[in-house]
């Protein structure tokens, strides 16, 4: 198409029209001549006569000229804003900007939707992740003074941090002055009946100090008082809200009512208010000196009592740990049996409650940091490509007086509206991204419910895009003001300075290089979890269900009765058909649960608590060697003779025999058991990774005792044994059993319920849940950081190609082949992946040291991993790359030529 | 030559009329409303873009028309012009006294009975 602005610029030259009157005429005009032109040469007329005729009859015999004289001559020229920053125009000023700057992005639909898309996806995604940062590690826990509340735990010489024997608590409670008050309290199971079918309930058993110790009232009724907190004393229960109003329909004549709860009448008293959120599991409380484990008295046992304090006004946490620890000093002086080496650990309840996301959490953050970064390189890049085209007019404007500071405003002030625009698009995204996350999110997310956009998180919105729009925009901004009008006017709208280039080729290599650091974090996740599907448990996980069990509260009264029903239980699970062994124990391997019991050597009474050891126990019925398929290493497993007519015995682990009996045979060897006193070991089994696939190899207890149920005596029966799991080894799919499962369970009085079912493969994936929730966000992340790379790297090289047409021309002219034109193009591409790959990795390997804590089996900065991931992103950029080399193949000598 | 600046004349006095009208039902680009009037005239009108779109600039001007950009996608951008409150006003009167202009002639000339 013939150029038409030049000739027509020329006729209007001597009426010296303000520019951007004959801008607008200059366009008119040349888009009358360009359809004049059409139509001559539809109608047979050759290109160079109809472009002469178009011309003619706009400006023949300067007739335009002449007739435009009279008209416009008498108008003023348009005012021209200089750039003067005054206090008054300030406003007036930024809304000229705003107002131009929306018609501009209004005229550009095409650009304006590619740019504010890629940074609603760089928007959205920090603000679901912001959202989750706000509503787990920021905002406060909605509890009065949230500060003050600590969590005291007891440490000793295994545990940083372990659950508190509660005479240990009664002594913390009465001897310090830190705490206004001091609370414990305890997860259990109970189960429902008298109320339709039978139910298991999660519940807690609390001293009632704990909600006084909260700050928190009831919504109804009031809280437990220390007189119903004593052993033997009549049962009060309160109730969770959600609990009261699903269960009860909010029965506003609750309280008084009487529920039957492990057998035990218990009165309802109060009902929590809707937001308290401690331990979310619970629907109900019973007053923890109910709990009848014959192991609230013992100072050796720590039956997961968790204790919250509330610091006293001007204590701070230091002095009140200091205090704690003198406390304990003087229990292990007093108590050494049980309490030598221990002491105790004050901590935050929030720091406590979020601690162990944290890490993974400001990990997501700073990768989803990654991903605006390259969004935000991909804008910039996009607005560098329109600058040059929008020359003529910042020059223009230049020469008009507006001064260079103006300008840069007038294209922030664009930026910033692009990135508002994204913005609101990127809280939509992020409403669904954040829904997305909870979805994805493993159930052990603390603070889940609180996750939601709330105030902050717009806030946090509105600034990133303000501070984004600013930070794309400003490169562009400085590189498009910087222009020297004389030359901008002179070289028309062609051509850029190198700074631009250069600029351009920056932001590439930055995206590329951030791309490198999260596709390696991502893949060392998806190597971890890869490696970790493939640990060997230490058992057979396939084919195995494994349920929780409650007794009926007929059974409850007697421990020879406990005893029975479970046998019985079990053997009318081992017939039905299709199951091919079953076993009942007291700790579930992977589930997140741990059991202790302390060791000595020999037959003698128990050692100061720092000279035993503490091993990993486990209560289990005969058949347990066969339902999870353990091997036998040594000696045998138990039968149904190892009863309470024959002497304790044990088996232990590999592990444990190892460690304890190096070079012996540990078959017949004899130690003793904390409560249980001398047992002999009669067989080795092999070791079973409890903790958890990643972290049974580092972890400090990993001694085995398995220990037959029918040897526990009758003190424990009720106590100990609450919460039992059967583990069925099945020849069919492990869930289609259940509902023969729960008819076996239910039995005679048909009030015995499972619950918290399972497949052990689910309990694996379930323990793998935090890992794979961060490595599916990761790999969401390097996806779109891929794909913004790709597209950053191609719409350069596009630019370039057009920008070289003429130079690969002429060296298609002079003989260059089409492989040789392809590579000069792949060449220039590849340069800038290869420095944003370099740069990338080397940032990686230093940045994803910042994950280890995430990482099994791999180690950051992993060779393999790096390469792969170079590899990948050199394959996609050099793809990226090849369109627009290709395209470059196709420039045709003579046309390339004659566009000058 | 003498007949050039007669057609030339005629044409001044009706010009303003003819793109008044054109531009009344809808708005419409310079080219479109060059293109009508040689259409609608069957070729005995025509209007070169070097004195149609002074013209048009002149109506603009006077408030009758008033000239917009439009982007049409796929297109370059156009400038559609419509029809001003003012300029409806302008355009019944002039309708009304072309009328009477050429019934004068036509009882004069006898042209219409002929």
């Amino acid at each position: 198409m013939p150029d038409w602005n030049e000739p027509i610029r020329r006729q209007l030259a001597e009426l010296k029209l303000a520019p951007a009157r004959e801008a607008e005429i200059v366009e008119e005009l040349a888009q009358h001549a360009e359809d004049r032109y059409r139509e001559l040469q539809s109608g047979g007329a050759t290109e160079a006569e109809a472009r002469r005729i178009a011309l003619e009859e706009i400006g023949g015999h300067e007739l335009l000229a002449r007739e435009l004289r009279a008209v416009e001559r008498t108008e003023a020229p348009a005012p021209v804003v200089l750039g003067a920053a005054s206090k008054g125009r300030f406003l007036a000023s930024l809304g000229q900007d705003l107002r131009y700057g929306a018609r501009t992005l209004r005229k550009n639909p095409g650009f304006t939707a590619v740019a504010m898309l890629a940074l609603a996806l760089g928007i959205g995604a920090n603000t679901a992740i912001f959202s989750v940062v706000n509503g787990v590690l920021l905002r406060p826990l909605a509890y009065p003074d949230p500060g003050r509340l600590m969590l005291i735990a007891e440490t000793s010489p295994e545990f940083s941090q372990m659950s508190v024997s509660y005479p240990n608590f009664l002594d913390w409670r009465r001897e310090s002055r830190s705490f206004t008050d001091m609370g414990a309290s305890r997860i259990d199971d109970f189960n429902f009946t008298g109320r339709g079918d039978p139910e298991h309930l999660s519940g807690e058993y609390v001293s009632a100090s704990l909600f006084p110790t909260f700050g928190v009232t009831p919504f109804m009724g009031r809280s437990f008082l220390p007189q119903e907190d004593r052993p033997g004393a009549a049962c009060a229960i309160m109730l969770r809200y959600g609990f009261w109003k699903q269960r009860f329909a909010a029965d506003p004549n609750i309280l008084g009512k009487v529920l039957t709860l492990n057998a035990m009448s218990c009165t309802v008293v109060g009902v929590m208010p809707p937001d308290f959120r401690f331990r979310e599991s619970a629907q109900v409380y019973v007053p923890i000196e109910l709990y009848d484990g014959g192991l609230l008295r013992t100072r050796e046992s720590h039956p997961g009592i968790r204790v919250i304090g509330r610091l006293k006004p001007g204590v701070t946490v230091k002095a009140a740990q200091a205090e704690i620890a003198s406390i304990c000093s003087v229990l292990a002086r007093q108590y050494p049996r049980t309490n030598a080496g221990h002491g105790a650990k004050v901590v935050g309840i929030k720091d406590d409650l979020v601690s162990s996301i944290q890490p993974t959490l400001l990990l997501l953050a700073g990768a989803v940091g990654f991903v605006l970064i390259i969004a935000c390189a991909n804008v910039a890049n996009l607005l560098l490509a329109r600058s040059t085209s929008r020359k003529r007019e910042f020059a223009i404007r230049t020469a008009l007086g507006a001064e260079r500071g103006r300008i840069v405003r007038q294209l922030l002030t664009e930026s910033v509206l692009l990135s508002l625009g994204g913005a609101a698009i990127g809280l939509l995204l992020a409403r669904w991204g954040t829904s997305l996350v909870l979805t994805a999110a493993p159930d052990s997310l603390p603070r889940a419910t609180e996750i939601g956009i709330d105030p902050y998180v717009l806030l946090f919105t509105l600034a990133v895009s303000i501070v984004t729009g600013i930070l794309f925009g400003l490169a562009p901004a400085f590189l498009g003001a910087n222009t020297n009008p004389q030359e901008s006017l002179k070289e028309g709208a062609r051509g850029a300075g190198g700074g631009r280039h250069r600029a351009e080729g920056l932001f590439v290599a930055v995206e590329i290089g951030l791309a490198v650091i999260l596709l390696a974090g991502a893949g060392l996740m998806v190597q971890s979890i890869w490696r970790l599907m493939r640990v060997d448990p230490g058992f057979n996980t396939r084919n195995l269900l494994t349920t929780q069990v409650a007794l009926s509260p007929t059974v409850m009264a007697s421990p020879p009765s406990v005893r029975l029903a479970y046998q019985q239980m079990l053997a009318r699970l081992a017939a039905i058909p299709g199951v091919q062994s079953v076993a009942m124990t007291s700790l579930v391997p992977l589930s997140g649960n741990d059991d202790e019991s302390f060791f000595w050597p020999g037959a003698g009474p128990q050692p100061a608590q720092d000279q035993t050891n503490s091993a990993m126990f486990s209560i289990v019925t005969s058949d347990y060697l066969r339902a999870m398929q353990l091997p036998l290493r040594r000696g045998r497993f138990f039968t149904d003779r190892d009863n309470l007519a024959s002497p304790p015995t044990v088996v232990i682990d590999e592990v444990f025999a190892k460690h304890v009996f190096p070079g012996q045979d540990p078959v017949g060897q004899q130690f003793s058991l904390m409560f249980l006193g001398p047992v002999r070991i009669v067989g080795v089994v092999g070791h079973v990774k409890i903790w958890g696939l990643d972290s049974d190899d580092t972890a400090k207890i990993r001694d085995q005792i398995y220990f037959p149920f029918l040897q526990v005596p009758d003190q424990f029966m009720s106590g100990a044994l609450a919460g039992q799991t059967m583990m069925l080894r099945t020849g069919p799919e492990p869930l289609s059993m259940v509902p023969a499962v729960r008819a076996q369970v239910a039995g005679p009085t048909q009030d015995q319920p499972i619950y918290a079912v399972s497949t052990m493969e689910q309990t694996i994936s379930g323990s793998l849940a935090e890992r794979r929730f961060t490595m599916l966000v990761l790999i969401i992340f390097a996806s779109t950081a891929l794909l913004l790379a790709a597209m950053g790297i191609y719409g350069v090289m596009s630019y370039a190609v057009t920008r070289r047409t003429r130079e690969l021309g002429i060296r298609a002219a002079l003989g260059a082949s089409r492989q040789e034109i392809v590579g000069i193009v792949l060449r220039q591409g590849m340069r800038l992946t290869a420095i944003g790959i370099a740069g990338g990795l080397a940032a990686a390997a230093a940045l994803t040291r910042l994950m280890a804590g995430l990482l099994y089996g791999v180690r950051p900065a992993d060779p393999a991993t790096l390469a792969a991931v170079a590899l990948l992103l050199g394959g996609i950029a050099m793809a990226a790359c090849y369109i627009p080399a290709r395209r470059a193949t196709a420039v045709d000598p003579v046309s390339a030529l004659r566009c000058e | 030559m003498e007949n050039q600046s007669i057609d030339r004349e005629w044409k001044k006095g009706s010009a303003e009329l003819l793109l008044l009208s054109l531009v009344e039902a809808v708005p419409r680009h310079g080219y479109e409303i060059g293109k009508l009037i040689e259409q609608r005239s069957e070729g005995a009108l025509h209007f070169h873009a070097a004195s149609l779109y002074p013209l048009l600039y002149r109506l603009e001007k006077r408030g009758w028309i008033q000239g917009r950009w439009v982007e049409k996608s796929g297109q370059r951008r156009r400038r559609y012009y419509k029809l001003t409150p003012q300029g409806r006003t302008v355009l019944a009167s002039q309708r009304q006294g072309w009328r009477t202009f050429v019934e004068a002639i036509s009882r004069i000339t006898g042209v219409e009975n002929a």
